[in-house]
């Protein structure tokens, strides 16, 4: 792999006035793109000669309205502790930045990698199609959009991909409900197969917890002692 | 003139060519494919969705059962991805026997696709031939976590437990009687490794068999050359890896480039094509077995040599030896937290790739500081590859659609997750 900063160096010189961020964590380079500036930095990206990104490699949409929220306090007591059968969704901290869909991108070229995220609001997600630019994109995208309801303009086929013939809803998202909504059964009366609402309920075995861990928080300032 | 329309065709989603649940709606002119659409998703299971309501190690099950012939692959992108963000780096041991393993996997792997690839397009011997070698190494998967297939071997921090020191012997049954048995249990005498060792030894004639068999056969060639040609540029739009990109003659090796575990340690050469076609794609995973086989006998050598610790010795992380939670207070609560309640991942975010034997299989994990997985993206090879069907079978037979399935190597545990 070739020298993380130096690229980093490079794509922050070279996009400075359409990128939002450019972070680069744990030998990874994160570049956060707005969804105007999105195609033209694809573009660059594969065209240019000191990027010549030939693949795109991964295209996936992530929701990021729960983030951070835990099922179980354990800084403070609680009248009420945690509850298995209980079903939890508050969703949505910021409407504007709500989804995300993430780039990977791979220079066979020059052997480096890079992540594009493009932040996306929660009312009418869409983005523009990179289909032109990489081919690959075309099921992704088609994925991106059954699972999570991201619109791409200028996709050619945007039908859903994964999902059952006219299913209902985007079940990625994190107020979809991990038992689903809809079960299917063999009806003997009928002959045939019908849909009913879901008759199981979500049982959560381990509650969703952070803890503080000082031991892998990266060492900002080395300690004295 | 009468009007002549195209034929719209159902294909599967229960066909036995159809590698599993595909089903391919195929537009044909005569014989010859106008359009492709293949409809996948039969076998979704929200794999990505269960993962975000499991602890961490919860979900390494779960990968097995993503591409279910090559298991211990996936689990490695998975387990690399958690200790890339957690910071820490298994014991050397560790990490020689998960080469040894991913090594292992993925003969098991082309076996499986050169004897499913073979039946198809009408070379039924070579089925066989394939399997009588799978289930040797099936047996080495056994002995090393107690299941031939979902194996939840590999674990953050190293390998859920060090190679034994013996193997499963045969015992005289109505099957197989005492001298049968007795010649079974031949090279079973001894440890694991010198299991793996006399396979090693064994397993490059078994190739040479399989090339006699196809690499020169007429009716091997007819099917094979000049079908699903796709050009170097035309493989990197598509998103195209591993046997797929190097057939069409791209060097393209993650095991090489960007080298993970002990990779960089050991000597092997990687096959590229030149066409592009079927028939090159089968040349590639045929020398990659070879060189699979040469990788394990290095690290057999290698691991015989150095004894050591498996698996990192961090209670926080991975559990303490079932004796001292007996004795050790300390002990048991950690192994109380670990199973209670997992452990906790720092923030961020890590995309971890590994040569997959179908391409490059990568984990895009996103941590929040939770015990759970805040979102993990399965990046499956056969995803971009089955996507890239309807540009290579058009203008082809219907037959060579069977033939170019094959050479994808589909698995539809992993496109459909």
């Amino acid at each position: 792999m070739t020298d993380t900063t130096s690229l980093a160096e490079k794509l922050t010189a070279h996009f400075k006035d359409t990128i939002s961020g450019c972070e680069t964590d744990r030998d990874q380079i994160t570049l956060v793109v707005s969804p105007s500036h999105l195609l033209s930095t694809c573009e660059a990206l594969r065209d240019e000669d000191d990027f010549s990104f030939s693949q795109l490699v991964d295209l996936c949409g992530v929701d990021y309205s729960t983030y951070g929220q835990v099922d179980w306090a354990t800084e403070e007591t609680t009248a009420t502790g945690f509850s298995r059968g209980r079903n939890k969704t508050s969703v949505s901290i910021n409407n504007e930045q709500r989804f995300a869909v993430v780039y990977h991108l791979l220079s066979i070229k020059h052997n480096h990698r890079l992540r594009l995220r493009c932040y996306l609001p929660e009312e009418n997600p869409t983005l523009a199609s990179v289909t032109e630019v990489w081919s690959s994109a075309n099921w992704y995208e088609r994925e991106a959009y059954d699972m999570f309801g991201i619109l791409f303009e200028g996709h050619p086929d945007l039908r859903r991909l994964l999902t059952d013939y006219g299913f209902i809803g985007h079940p990625f998202r994190k107020d979809f409900p991990l038992e689903g909504n809809v079960e299917v059964r063999y009806d003997p009366d009928q002959e045939r197969v019908v849909y009913q609402p879901v008759t199981i309920t979500n049982r959560v075995l381990v509650p969703r917890v952070i803890r503080d861990d000082h031991r892998y928080i990266p060492d900002e300032e080395p300690s004295d002692a | 003139m009468p009007e002549i329309r195209n034929m719209t065709m159902n294909f599967g989603p229960q066909h036995p060519a159809a590698h599993g649940v595909l089903r391919l709606i195929l537009e044909m002119d005569g014989e010859v494919i106008e359009r492709a659409d293949p409809h996948i998703g039969l076998l979704h299971r929200g794999t990505e969705k269960l993962a975000e309501s499991k602890p961490f190690n919860q979900s390494i099950g779960y990968m097995d059962r993503l591409d279910y012939v090559s298991m211990m692959c996936n689990e490695h992108a998975y387990v690399m991805a958690i200790e890339k963000l957690l910071g820490v780096t298994p014991p050397l041991r560790a990490q020689y026997i998960r080469v040894m393993f991913a090594e292992i996997t993925r003969i098991l792997n082309h076996l499986m696709w050169l004897g499913a690839h073979g039946l198809d397009i009408g070379a039924m011997t070579v089925f066989l031939y394939c399997f009588r070698e799978r289930e040797d190494l099936m047996d080495c998967y056994e002995a090393v976590s107690g299941t031939r297939m979902h194996a939840t071997y590999f674990r953050p921090g190293g390998v859920y437990r060090d190679l034994p020191e013996s193997m499963a012997n045969y015992k005289a049954s109505k099957w197989h009687n005492k001298e049968e048995a007795k010649r079974l249990n031949n090279n079973r005498e001894g440890s694991l490794l010198d299991f793996i060792s006399s396979f090693t030894e064994r397993f490059p004639g078994c190739v040479d068999d399989y090339e006699t068999l196809l690499t020169d056969n007429r009716i091997w060639k007819q099917r094979t050359v000049g079908i699903g040609v796709v050009s170097k540029e035309r493989a990197l739009q598509l998103g195209f890896t591993g046997p797929m990109l190097r057939g069409s003659g791209v060097e393209w090796d993650l095991r090489k480039k960007q080298p993970y575990e002990v990779y960089d340690k050991l000597n092997f050469d990687i096959p590229v094509g030149t066409e592009g076609d079927c028939y090159d794609r089968y040349l590639v995973r045929i020398e990659e077995m070879r060189q699979s086989n040469h990788i394990i006998r290095q690290c057999v050598d290698w691991l015989q040599q150095n004894p050591g610790e498996v698996i990192l010795d961090d209670h926080k992380l991975t559990p303490p030896a079932r004796e001292e939670m007996k004795g050790d207070m300390e002990s048991l609560i950690h192994h109380f937290k670990l199973f209670t309640e997992g452990y906790c991942v720092p923030e961020g975010e890590v995309y971890v790739p590994v040569e997959h034997p179908k391409g490059e299989f990568g984990i895009y994990l996103i941590s929040d500081g939770a015990n759970k997985p805040y979102r993990v993206k399965i990046r499956a090879p056969g995803f971009a590859h089955l996507a890239s069907m309807a540009e290579m079978v058009k203008g082809h037979m219907l037959a060579d659609v069977v033939a170019v399935i094959g050479t994808q190597d589909i698995v539809f545990g992993e496109i459909d997750r």
